[in-house]
């Protein structure tokens, strides 16, 4: 079992082994610096779905079936799903993943919730109760503008610190076989707040947490 | 690192690029400037053609925003406001795309729990605290008769 180092990190015994991966994304990322690295890049934000969170539970489905048959899995090899995502309830995940009947955990940390379903998920693997699991997340640009912003036609200036929501989704399976590349540690983060009250610049929100990083 | 919540604003505030203050004045003066102008030529029109100014003033407003609508509907309207700012948001056109882009955007979730629940969501407090005021002048110039 894993071996505590201070107060937010645990050294990982089993390392975890990320044994495949997937990620999908909308135009905007598939034009970036990244885009050689994508799965799929979608050209149309609506997958073909009639609304946006379906498009974005369409990202996720395909973004864990694609880790999945990377490594040769169907969805009955893997005993638990972490994944979460910016919706009302996790609704992003839970549409998503609905079909795969897999065991599904319900994750919520916002733009930390890779990191946060990947810590989860290793430390299913490390407790033994769990051969294969797999760790995922998403977000869609426009569903999170309607969620926490404006509508998308609505007629405002964004400042130049505001950021952009991701459109796309990322999916890691993991195993105790051992190789890599692997989860050596994670760190379980506490919670900062600097009192930035500006919904359009969640950088400045979320960076003390960035850098607060000690054992 | 351990900062306090006024110098991390202060930080904050510092790393963030500034809004270009003159090019936003300047687009927001002209575009606002075209959308005035507009409103007067529908107006001189309508007066031109035999219809009463009191009338002719109703039908501006509501020609601006029929055409916000229109242009809030296909596509355009956000596309002209990224620039134009304040030029499209103080005159009549922003409370009309105000109304209409929630009620497109929430179309998806239904007629009522939709477009009809969500469609003052922004709008919404203007309208409150626009009706609140003038309730509130209302009653000054009752009270003291400033007519």
């Amino acid at each position: 079992m894993g071996k505590r180092l201070g107060k937010n990190t645990v050294l990982l015994d089993s390392k975890p082994h990320i044994i495949s991966n997937a990620a999908v994304v909308g135009r905007k990322e598939g034009e970036g610096p990244l885009k050689d690295g994508f799965d799929a890049i979608f050209e149309d934000g609506t997958m073909g779905q009639d609304t946006w969170e379906k498009a974005e539970s369409q990202m996720l489905k395909q973004a864990v079936q694609t880790a999945l048959q990377k490594a040769d899995l169907t969805p009955e090899d893997v005993q638990a799903v972490f994944s979460g995502d910016l919706l009302n309830q996790c609704i992003g995940s839970n549409f998503g993943l609905r079909d795969l009947e897999i065991p599904f955990v319900g994750l919520y940390g916002a733009c930390s919730t890779m990191a946060l379903s990947l810590c989860m998920a290793s430390l299913a693997v490390e407790s033994g109760a769990f051969e294969k699991v797999a760790a995922a997340t998403s977000s869609h640009f426009c569903s999170a503008e309607k969620q926490f912003r404006y509508p998308l036609e609505y007629g405002g200036q964004r400042p130049p610190s505001a950021q952009w929501t991701v459109t796309g989704s990322g999916a890691c399976v993991l195993d105790n076989g051992g190789g890599k590349p692997y989860i050596d540690a994670i760190h379980i983060g506490t919670i900062q707040d600097l009192g930035i009250k500006d919904s359009n610049n969640m950088g400045a929100a979320m960076a003390p947490v960035d850098v607060k990083i000690e054992p | 690192m351990s900062v306090s919540k006024d110098e991390y604003d202060k930080m904050a505030k510092e790393a963030s690029p500034p809004s270009p203050v003159l090019k936003d004045c300047i687009f927001a003066f002209l575009v606002g400037g075209f959308i005035c102008l507009l409103g007067q030529v529908i107006f001189d029109l309508l007066v031109m053609n035999g219809v009463d100014e009191d009338n002719s003033r109703t039908l501006v407003g509501m020609s601006l925003i029929v055409l916000t609508a229109i242009l809030t509907g296909i596509g355009v309207f956000d596309n002209i406001a990224k620039y134009a700012g304040a030029g499209t948001m103080v005159p009549i056109t922003g409370f009309a795309n105000s109304v209409v882009s929630p009620a497109m955007e929430y179309s998806s979730e239904g007629r009522i729990l939709g477009t009809a629940a969500n469609m003052f969501k922004i709008a919404g407090p203007v309208i409150v605290y626009g009706c609140s005021s003038a309730v509130l002048y209302g009653a000054i110039i009752y009270i003291f008769g400033l007519y």
